[in-house]
């Protein structure tokens, strides 16, 4: 098999031994809490993220429940408000964008032919520090103080005034944890992508998946800086009554959305740009080919990443706005139709010219595709000032996000899980199950959510606890909450199947879709090291292009975690790095981050105390090694890429 | 006055009774016309590329790529062209709906409140100013005006039926318009999350014949009917010993507060706790004796009135036609 033969030569015996020395995890408990390896983050990331996901789930289910009749006494206004904020809260900030970072920190470095990520122990740090805000959010709705106000947090409704207690600030506290793990995240990805590819991997020949992981860490550097001004502005209005967001002593109600907004419609193609990477790079697999129009997609990728930040005024239609500005972000709104609309044409030709194999990943791809066109067109008609303004915050918009996120997020993500399952746990998932979890989550999507349009537009307004009898609502919620049980259904075959497959699946091999791309370049799951010798790729497809034997280039150190840093532009080699390994301290820093934000809300002392616990934490963990030798080795520029000195 | 059962109609946006809403409604056929042909069509040429036969090619032949191209092209041209067509019908609809008829509005002031809506009719005679709550009368086929403002939280004022929203802002002054062409009752519903009973915030838009909603507007300046017999009367002092005058008020008695709702021609209206419940007696009485299970979180507490001071209460209430 040719697959094999190109493993064996990234794979060699005496060499493993002696790398997996250097870069496996410590064992035990102690292993867990120090590791740097991006793959051991990476799945913690992805299972964090699922868990959060159910949970979500959970709560979706239980508002369906309530919805499903008028007058229903299931869930009462305080605990359905609690609910539904947190259901939008952990989608949005606990499993959307951490599942992708998660996807992007496992396969980038794979998909570079990278040992690591860049910064491994901030990696650690960012994956600790999103724990804790998730755990500490929950924490607080377990004990009956989540928070109530809507994801989005409309002040003077999230303000001091109006939400008493420590619901909201238990909020704007776990956003802060978020913002600081997707930043850490975004600027290791971008980091990665740009400095540790592989000789010969030209800004032309850089994976879309890639690309779309790049996209989105400069959209979050962007976008989060809004959101993390505006929860800290929130926070000091309710902590220590500041007025940024009070009326009455001269704050602005709007500056919220506008802060927030900004920072919430990028959130979207944050999102949602993975989500197209995903399925660029599982269509050559299942199609036989090259994925068709690759400039045409990157382009379309970065400039939905431009475009996605002149949209977030769409979301505030019904406040006081001039015509004139509304009208250019209708124009925006609507126009992001056309680089989203060239993806969905060049995968179209893809498939066109390619010879599709009906396996499980395809299947939601193709899934994707169907439900993101038919959001796509409610997208563009909700632009429309006059049309919006009578749908908005209606089940009409609940029921086009849902579809977006739901074939943009949801469908490429399951596509990936599918695809990439073998290259993370060695064994393959179930078809016959994948095909059932497929079948049900597609039909049960459209159950949910088709008729919740019709609903919109018969009035239903969001975030409701409950309607009246008179409404007329009541049959078609109750064929949305039962589509919301087919859903629950077809996670419970996924699970089910991740369960059985870690212990039964097929053993995978390396290459078990015949590939295209470097992350199959090495043995299912991946060695600690990812790759014993630095792949050098000439093309976009280095699998396809190699023939049996894929040139290596040796040279990087054996006895320490050292990789190998290459040129932005053209990826030639250019230094050898020495990463500093396995350490706790990452784990202590975030330790001190959760202190220091956690006790601020209940006390000011959390400040000093936090601050201080922090610097101490902060300056061991940067304490720099006795070395005999400098971390980064510059590297003669006119040496081949295969003759690199040792 | 009416009296009369009035013609509910469906709270709906496709069933439009007031100019902006038709003009909604209009578009909304033209939006869902073409998404559907565009999903069609994408759908269509999907479904060719999965399942026609495919003859081995080389996707990379010059060829194939030029055709694909062109292809790809052509699709990315239409979509635009779709847009800007969309974009320029979009523009024109939006000043349409933004400019008030040049006719004299009448001007009504909307004021949103945790959980009910106040509607004030101003007047440059002071005694001429009416309060009411939850029910917005308007004259048919004359456009109205509304001021819009609130003291707590943000609201957004909804009639889908006759118009689109517009949000109520603490710290700002909005304004949008209605206008029903034709007589009826018109259900419509808080937009904007506000809280524990932003479900059941609702109001009904009464929109009358121009001659019916004048003698509502005469009969709405009068202060409250004189209790007609003795558990009446006896009604009215219970609603100023019992707590009910802290936050509201009945023009002609001592009773002024404005925390609540006026209640100066309670007797009148259709439903009670802000369109949530038909207004009758069973109804009230559940209301006043505990508004939380009703409502919960509504800011009126319950009230421990014994069945002599309920029943005088309620006589009371009805009375204040």
């Amino acid at each position: 098999m040719t697959a094999t033969a190109r493993v064996e030569t990234l794979v060699e015996p005496e060499l493993d031994l002696e790398l997996d020395a250097v870069w496996r995890n410590r064992p035990g408990f102690i292993g867990w809490l120090t590791t740097t390896d991006h793959k051991s983050i990476a799945k913690r990331y992805v299972a964090t993220a699922f868990i959060f996901f159910l949970l979500a789930g959970v709560e979706a289910a239980t508002m369906r429940a309530q919805l499903s009749r008028p007058e229903n006494g299931i869930l009462g206004p305080d605990r359905y408000n609690q609910f539904f904020t947190m259901h939008g809260t952990t989608m949005m900030f606990l499993f959307a964008v951490p599942v992708m970072i998660g996807v992007g920190l496992y396969l980038v470095p794979l998909l570079v032919g990278a040992r690591n990520v860049a910064f491994p122990r901030a990696n650690a740090m960012g994956y600790w520090v999103y724990l804790i805000g998730g755990v500490l959010i929950y924490g607080g709705f377990f004990v009956n103080s989540g928070p109530d106000a809507g994801w989005f947090a409309y002040t003077p409704l999230s303000g001091p005034e109006f939400s008493p207690g420590k619901r909201v600030d238990i909020w704007a506290q776990m956003i802060t944890f978020t913002e600081i793990a997707a930043l850490i995240a975004a600027v290791i990805i971008i980091t990665t992508a740009f400095r540790m590819r592989s000789p010969g991997m030209s800004l032309n020949r850089i994976p879309i998946m890639v690309w779309a992981s790049v996209v989105m860490s400069f959209m979050i550097i962007f976008a989060m800086p809004s959101v993390a001004t505006a929860s800290l502005f929130l926070a000091m209005d309710r902590l220590i009554s500041t007025h940024f967001f009070n009326a009455a002593e001269g704050g602005d109600a709007l500056l919220w959305q506008h802060l927030f907004w900004f920072f919430g419609h990028p959130e979207v193609y944050i999102m949602f740009l993975p989500g197209t990477g995903i399925i660029s790079s599982l269509l050559p697999s299942f199609t036989r080919r090259s994925v068709f129009g690759y400039p045409a997609l990157v382009l379309s990728i970065i400039a939905t990443g431009f475009i996605a930040f002149g949209l977030w005024v769409h979301h505030m239609f019904a406040t006081p706005l001039p015509q004139l500005g509304q009208s250019f972000f209708t124009a925006a709104s609507a126009l992001v139709a056309i680089p989203n609309g060239i993806q969905i044409f060049c995968w179209i030709a893809t498939i066109w010219t390619g010879r599709p194999i009906f396996r499980t990943p395809l299947l939601f791809a193709i899934g994707s595709i169907i439900i993101f066109v038919m959001g796509g067109m409610t997208g563009v008609m909700i632009a429309s000032v006059p049309f919006d303004l009578q749908v908005h915050d209606t089940y009409f918009i609940v029921a086009h996000f849902h579809y977006v996120i739901l074939g943009g997020v949801v469908f490429p993500l399951f596509a990936g899980m599918y695809y990439w399952f073998p290259k993370v746990t060695g064994r393959m998932l179930s078809e016959t199950a994948g095909k059932w979890n497929f079948w049900l989550m597609f039909i049960g999507v459209h159950a949910t959510f088709f008729p919740m349009h019709q609903l919109g537009m018969e009035g239903m307004p969001r975030r409701v606890y409950t309607y009246l009898e008179g409404t007329g609502w009541g049959d078609l919620n109750l064929v949305a909450s039962l589509g919301a049980l087919v859903i629950f259904s077809s996670v419970v075959v996924f699970l089910g199947n991740v369960i059985h497959s870690l212990r039964h699946g097929a053993i995978a091999g390396a290459n078990p879709w015949d590939a295209e791309s470097l992350e199959w370049a090495t043995t299912s799951p991946a060695p600690s090291y990812n790759f014993a010798n630095t792949p050098v790729v000439s093309g976009r497809a280095p699998l396809w292009e190699s023939g049996d034997e894929l040139p290596v280039m040796t040279g990087l150190a054996r006895d320490r975690q050292q990789v190998l840093l290459t040129t932005v532009l053209d990826a030639e080699p250019d230094s050898r790095h020495d990463h500093p390994g396995h350490t706790i301290w990452p784990f202590i820093v975030a330790l001190t981050i959760g202190i220091f934000f956690i006790t601020l809300i209940f006390s000011p002392w959390g400040l000093p105390i936090g601050t201080v616990l922090g610097f101490i934490a902060y300056a061991r963990y940067i304490w720099p090694k006795k070395s005999h030798e400098p971390a980064i080795v510059e590297l003669p520029r006119s040496v081949p890429a295969a003759e690199v000195p040792k | 006055m009416i009296l009369q059962a009035p013609r509910y109609t469906q709270q709906s946006m496709v069933d439009p009774a007031g100019t902006k809403a038709a003009l909604v409604d209009h578009f909304w056929h033209f939006l869902i016309t073409t998404a559907s042909i565009v999903t069609a069509i994408v759908f269509i040429a999907l479904l060719i590329a999965l399942f026609k036969r495919h003859r081995p090619v080389e996707p990379e032949e010059p060829a194939v790529q030029r055709s694909l191209t062109r292809w790809v092209s052509a699709s990315v041209a239409v979509t635009l062209v779709i847009i800007v067509v969309f974009l320029f019908t979009d523009f024109r609809l939006g000043r349409a709906i933004a400019t008030v008829p040049n006719r004299t509005p009448l001007r009504v002031n909307v004021i949103g409140h945790q959980w009910w809506w106040e509607f004030q009719y101003p007047d440059s005679v002071p005694n001429n100013w009416i309060s009411t709550a939850n029910e917005l009368h308007i004259p048919v086929g004359r456009p109205v005006v509304l001021n819009m403002s609130s003291p707590d939280v943000i609201h957004s004022f909804w009639v889908p039926n006759l118009s689109g929203k517009k949000d109520l802002i603490p710290g700002h002054q909005t304004e949008t318009w209605i206008e029903a062409d034709s007589a009826g009752v018109y259900r419509g519903q808080c937009a904007e999350f506000c809280g524990l009973q932003h479900a059941k915030m609702a109001m009904l838009v009464i929109a009358e014949p121009e001659a019916k909603f004048d003698q509502w507007v005469l009969a709405s300046r009068a202060t409250a009917t004189e209790p007609a017999d003795s558990t009446a009367k006896a009604g009215g002092q219970v609603f100023l010993t019992a707590g009910c005058s802290v936050c509201h008020a009945i023009a002609g008695t001592a009773a002024g507060a404005t925390v609540g709702p006026n209640l100066t021609h309670f007797g009148s209206r259709h439903s009670i706790a802000a369109a949530t419940l038909p207004n009758n007696r069973g109804n009230l009485g559940g209301w006043i004796l505990d508004p939380q299970r009703i409502k919960p979180g509504a800011q009126m507490p319950p009230n421990g009135l014994d069945p002599d001071q309920l029943n005088a209460i309620l006589a009371y209430l009805e009375g204040l036609k």
